[in-house]
Parts: C-alpha cells; structure tokens; sequence
C-alpha cells in the first residue's frame, strides 16, 4: 500500500521546501521513543537513500525507509487547521492508541 | 491535539521536547509575532491572515480593552482613550517629551509606589486610571501573546523582544517590565538591526560590517553593525524618530489637495480617506509607472489625480536626502568608507519604495538585500535567535548572538582609583568577581561605588551606583576578605553584590549601566581615554603610591606609640622624623620620590618590626614550658 498526502498537505510541504530553498521532498519516518511507545518522524528530505521506497503523491515526492514503512503502510499525511492552530497530521491505519498529544502513538 | 512540524533532515526532536518560542516586534506604528515553524521562520497571522498589529490600544467602557486595527476605529471619536506609539514613551518622564506629537494625551508623573512604575516615569491618563507605557505595551503584548499561543498550540516557553538599538536602560528595562505583565518569559532583548541581520543569516559568516536601514511608519534608524567571531558590535546608529513612511504619504496627500485646488482645510476625517488614498497610491508606485489617487467623499462625491512616479520621487526628494543623509553621518561616526560595508539590509514597509532602493544602490556600489519581507524581517530574525535560545535549535548550530558591553564597569579603590572588573567589549551574559579588603584597623562598613568607563581615575569615570556593606566584624586592616560580583545579564543589566566571605555579610545593587549614556557619549569616552591613556598612568601610580605610603605611615604611627620602649631615643627621633617626611611627600605629586621614601621607610623600620615580632612571641610563650606547649 502506498502512503499518501493530501492535497492540502502536498501544498504547504510544496510551500515549505520553497521557503526554505531547498529539498527533493518530505521523510516520514518512524521511531522508537515517545510515552506511547513509536513517534512519526516528518523531516525535509535533501537527498534519496538507495533503500528508500520513493511514493509521489500531488506532485510532491514522499521517502521512507523499509522498516519505517511496514509501521506507516497505507498512512495519509494531512494538514489540518483548528482555528490558528496548524500542521501535519497521520492518518495511519495501524495506530491503535495515541498519546493526548498526537506526537507518540502504538500499532 | 498538537500538530506535527517538518523538521530538518535528522532533526526530528524526541516527542514532548519542542519549546515553543517567540520573537516578538514591538513596533511603534506595528508589531508581530514569529515563531519556527516547519524549520522555516514565520509571522504568524491572525484569523483574518494578517501579521502586523497596529500598535494601538483601546481603553473602552466597562473595562473593555482593544488592541490592533479594532482599537483604530476608536481614534478619532476617542482619541485620549486610544493610545497610538506608545513606544515613544517607554522608560520616559514626562520632561522628556519635547514634541507636539505626544501632546495629544494627558500625563502624570509615576510616584513609584507600585511594582511596574519607576519614580518619574510619564503615565498616560485614560479612562482605566493612570496607565503606564509599559501596561499599555503589556496589553500589545498580551494580545500577541495569545496570537502565538493558539497558532502554536501552547504555552509559550519564552520570547525575544527587538528593541532599537538606540533605546538606553531605562526603556529596556521598561520593555522587560512590559513583557513581565503580560506574563512572558523574555529570554533576551535584542537590538533590532540585529535581528534583521539574522533573519539573513548575517550572523552565520564570520565577520562582515553591515549597513541596516529601517524606514517605518513613522521612525527612521539606521545602524552600522560589525561581525566578529559570533559577536555583533554596534558601530553607530543614527535616525529620526519623526520620520517615515506616514510623511511620504503626507507629501502625496498636499500634491493631490493642491491638485484638486481646494481652499478648507479637510474634516479630520476627510484627511483621513486622502491619507489612506495617497498610500495606495504610494504602493502602486513600486511597480507601476502612474498611479491614481482616488478619495469617495461620499454623497456622491469623489476626486481622483494622477501621480507619475517621476512626480512622486520629485515631492518626496527631501525626504529621501534626509534619510541619505543619516546614512552619510553614520558611516563618519563608524570612520568608515561606503565601500567597507558588505551589505546593506532594507527594514520596514517603506523601504519598498524604488527610489530608496535605487539611492541606496548608488551610495554603495551594489544594490541592498531584500529578499525578505521588510516588514517582518526583523520579527522573523528574533524567532530565530528565540528558537535557539530555548534549545530547539539543532546541536553544532551555536550561532548565539552575543553582544558586548560598550563600557568598562569597575569599582572605586582607595586614591579614588577605579579597579575595572569587566573591560569593555566583553560579551554579555558575563559574571566577575574579585577580592577586596578593609583599609583600616577594625573597619566595619565598605562603601562599593561602581563606575563605568576606561579611565583611570574615578572622577573621570561616570558614577553607577554607590551602595554600603555593613556588619563587616572588626579586624585589622586588610584581614577582611570582601568578595564583589559583578553580573551583566543578556539585556545589559548589571548587578552587583558584596560579600564578607567570613560572616557572609552581604549587599547588593542592581544598577542600569547605560543609562542614559548616548552613543555619542559612549565615543567621548573612549576618545578621551585613548587620548588621555599617559596622563592616566601617571596619576594611577601617583594615587597608588600615596595609597601605600599612607598605610605605612598610618602602621608606623601606631606601632611607634605602642612600643616607643623598644626603641631608644634616638632610634624613635629618626623613624618618627622618615615618617612625617613620607608623609609630607605624600601631599605632593611627585609619585617616585613618594616610592623612594616609602621603600626608605620600610628598611629603616626593619630593626624595629623585627623586636616587636619577637616581643610578641615572648609574650606569647611567658609563663608556658615546652611540654604545655607541644
């Protein structure tokens, strides 16, 4: 299963990258710390890694690495907004429970 | 629920790490908030997506406050309810104030009781009591605070506050104070020509002098930085406080008024649509050749004019020339050349304007940076030093800015010498410490009088504070050890403390060490201490020399009264006789003739010292055997 933006977070990584002037797409990842055991990872992506499963969603090319990937399948990023609030958001379909604050999650 | 950020590749912070941080710009006409966001600096807008705040407050009825575009809207129905730049009065007394600008409010004079107002300080009076400048920014403040605190999703960690790097202690002080009542944590102030040369990441090259120029609204400055090894150093600064963007606004507004031919004056608000027509004007001008001033005077009503920007440029000539000119004087008072400054940074909304920019190209060989938003740029330069303050910036990326105290700040010594503890042009946060002791036997109290400058003397140093410890327990001369602190914090602040390491008797003084001190006043200093550096050597040792000699006479004098009869006749007629000679020579200025008779001194009383040390064991050992004694 591919992972996936949306197409409002497609644009503002779009924006982003163009802000910050440089960058080849977005790196999610996963890793093992957080008060919930796993914490996403959303970094800028600067260059390709040969192990790398390359997904481009709305224009905008989306890395992850093999073993974050078995945690992040069929994931959709999005932006969301709540009132001034903003910011990514997954939606991963193996999450089972996450921490209040959204930063740290369990599969 | 918290939104996640993009961050740098490898950079992902553990979960629950991220502080969030703020640089605020806490503008005369406008301010901003701007927060890290996706890696990126950014201005953080509010729900109708715009990021200036106009600094503006509204005191209502029923204690109702507006800050912003809102409390605009009040101006002309309420104008002494509404407070507009009220910057211009931060850290100021109402004796300050010379122009007729401010003369638009009723004031009174703070009478220090309360925990926010220094004595002599303006308050500005309105409808919710007598406020003062820094309740009134607190409240610009706070309405940013919550800005930053709902877009960010949380409490705010701490803030960096940008203030001009004119402003001296006293309104940075009260800028702190203003930020405490709103209830931030500032993690520092920071000049802004220096922000605006981190949201370029000036500060990341190792060294570089750069020219910031900031036309605002209503405030012109221009300031000349130096970059060396992380630290930026003030050169100069100049400006005008009653120049800006408003006055070229102004200027299009008489040209369309006498265009029109009209012969009344306009209503307050009749001025008002023509002033907000001729900045429109004014706007479109940056990319187009003519544009229309157009104002509906209702009813039907309504007046357009042309404007050329040839024209424009023509009206607004000596506005311009009067920027230049500042720009001119700041590069003397720096000595430097226009060719020494390797880049010149475009601050403020009305530095858009093309002749500004087509000036400065001319004076500098090479057209200015202005890549960034003028208008932010120096709110964004704040979120990042904000961003690195409170940790979340990437380890190795320790491009902390420092800056320098621009004086010496040292304490009298006997002779009226001064013992400088930090020499100038140390970075700041800095904290000293060093060993003094009592002068006389059984000295009890201290006074510490701390001094700034480079000279040597402290009548040629200007005085900070002078404050007492007491409680010192009696001992003979130099026994005490008194232990003084010096601490310049992050802002510029300086406090002192005293302490008797023994008792742990201890004093302390908080004291402000520009204050007041112009830059202009700052290079007098310097100058004169550079030129006088010879004439202060000589009178340094000359006030070290008579120091000693004074405490040799004043040991020997007493010691020649205690034990006379160790001495014969003759032999106390001679000491008594080198001593009041020593002190004769001390009254005269001749420093080597008083060193010469003090070293004469001690030798001769050699003999002398020698029998009172062996008196004082006998007396020590009568009446004990070695047994007792072992």
């Amino acid at each position: 299963m591919p992972v996936t933006l949306t197409q409002a977070a497609a644009n503002h990584i779009d924006k982003y990258i163009a802000k910050r002037g440089k960058g080849i797409g977005i790196r999610l990842g996963v890793k093992t710390t957080g008060c919930s055991g796993l914490a996403y990872k959303l970094e800028y992506a600067d260059e390709s890694q040969p192990e790398d499963m390359v997904f481009e969603s709305h224009g905008t090319k989306v890395l992850i690495d093999p073993k974050s990937h078995a945690v992040l399948d069929g994931t959709e990023l999005d932006f969301q907004r709540e009132g001034l609030n903003e910011g990514f958001k997954f939606n991963n379909p193996h999450e089972k429970a996450r921490c209040g604050c959204g930063e740290s999650f369990t599969v | 629920m918290a939104f996640l950020q993009i961050s740098e590749p490898n950079e992902s912070p553990e979960p629950h790490t991220r502080r969030l941080a703020v640089g605020i710009d806490l503008g005369t006409t406008n301010s901003l908030v701007a927060s890290i966001r996706n890696a990126v600096p950014e201005c953080l807008p509010d729900a109708a997506g715009v990021t200036m705040l106009p600094s503006v407050v509204h005191y209502g009825e029923r204690g109702v406050v507006t800050v912003g575009a809102e409390a605009i809207t009040h101006r002309s129905e309420d104008a002494l309810n509404t407070i507009t730049s009220v910057k211009r009065f931060m850290g100021r007394s109402v004796a300050d104030l010379r122009d007729e600008a401010s003369a638009r409010y009723s004031f009174t004079t703070a009478s220090g009781d309360g925990a926010f107002t220094n004595k002599g300080t303006l308050k500005i009076n309105t409808r919710h009591g007598a406020m003062s400048p820094m309740e009134v920014s607190a409240d610009i403040l706070r309405s940013l605070k919550e800005r930053a605190e709902q877009s960010l999703g949380g409490p705010l960690y701490g803030v960096v506050i940008t203030v001009p790097a004119y402003f001296d202690d006293a309104q940075r002080q009260a800028t702190k104070d203003a930020a405490k009542l709103a209830g931030l944590n500032v993690l520092r102030l920071l000049n802004e020509p220096t922000a605006a040369a981190v949201a370029y990441g000036l500060e990341q090259k190792t060294e570089g002098t750069y020219l910031i120029y900031d036309l605002g609204g209503g405030t012109f400055d221009v300031s000349i930085l130096r970059l060396t090894r992380g630290v930026f150093e003030v050169l100069a600064t100049a400006g005008d406080t009653h120049l800006g963007g408003d006055d070229f606004d102004a200027l299009l507004a008489k040209y369309a008024f006498d265009t029109w031919a009209l012969t009344r004056a306009l209503s307050p608000a009749g001025q008002a649509n023509l002033n907000a027509a001729s900045r429109v004007a004014k706007e479109a001008l940056t990319t187009a050749d003519v544009a229309q001033i157009k104002v509906d005077w209702g009813c039907g009503f309504a007046s357009t004019a042309d404007v050329t920007r040839e024209k424009f440029i023509e009206l607004t000539q000596p506005l311009l020339d009067r920027t230049m000119s500042a720009v001119k004087r700041t590069l003397r008072d720096a000595k430097l050349k226009a060719d020494a400054i390797d880049g010149v940074v475009l601050v403020g909304g009305a530095t858009r304007m093309l002749q500004v920019r087509a000036a400065l190209t001319a004076h500098f060989g090479k057209p200015p940076l202005d890549t960034m938003n003028p208008d932010e740029v120096v709110a964004l330069g704040a979120a990042i030093q904000a961003d690195q303050l409170a940790g979340n910036a990437k380890a190795g990326d320790d491009h902390l800015l420092l800056d320098v105290i621009p004086l010496s700040l040292g304490l009298e010594t006997m002779g009226g010498l001064v013992e400088k503890i930090i020499p100038r042009n140390s970075t700041i946060p800095v904290a000293k410490a060093q060993e003094f002791t009592t002068f006389k036997d059984g000295q009890t109290a201290m006074v510490l009088h701390v001094v700034q400058g480079e000279r040597e003397l402290v009548s040629d140093c200007r005085s900070l504070a002078r404050f007492e410890l007491r409680g010192i327990p009696s001992m003979v001369a130099g026994a005490a050890r008194i232990r003084v602190t010096f601490q310049v914090d992050a802002d510029g602040l300086l406090a002192v403390s005293a302490e008797e390491t023994s008792t742990h008797v201890r004093a302390e003084v908080a004291v402000k060490p520009s204050y007041g001190l112009a830059d202009g006043e700052i290079a007098t200093m310097l100058q004169s201490a550079f030129a006088s550096a010879n004439t202060d050597m000589q009178a340094r040792a000359l006030a070290e020399a008579r120091v000693d000699a004074q405490a040799l006479v004043e040991a020997l004098t007493k010691a020649l009264n205690v034990d006379r009869m160790l001495l014969s006749d003759a032999e106390h007629v001679a000491l008594a006789l080198q001593v009041a000679h020593l002190k004769q020579l001390a009254t005269a200025g001749d420093h080597r003739a008083i060193v010469r008779a003090s070293e004469a001194l001690n030798i001769a009383s050699t003999e002398f010292a020698g029998r009172r040390m062996d008196r004082a064991v006998r007396e020590a050992l009568t009446g004990k055997n070695i047994e007792k004694m072992v």
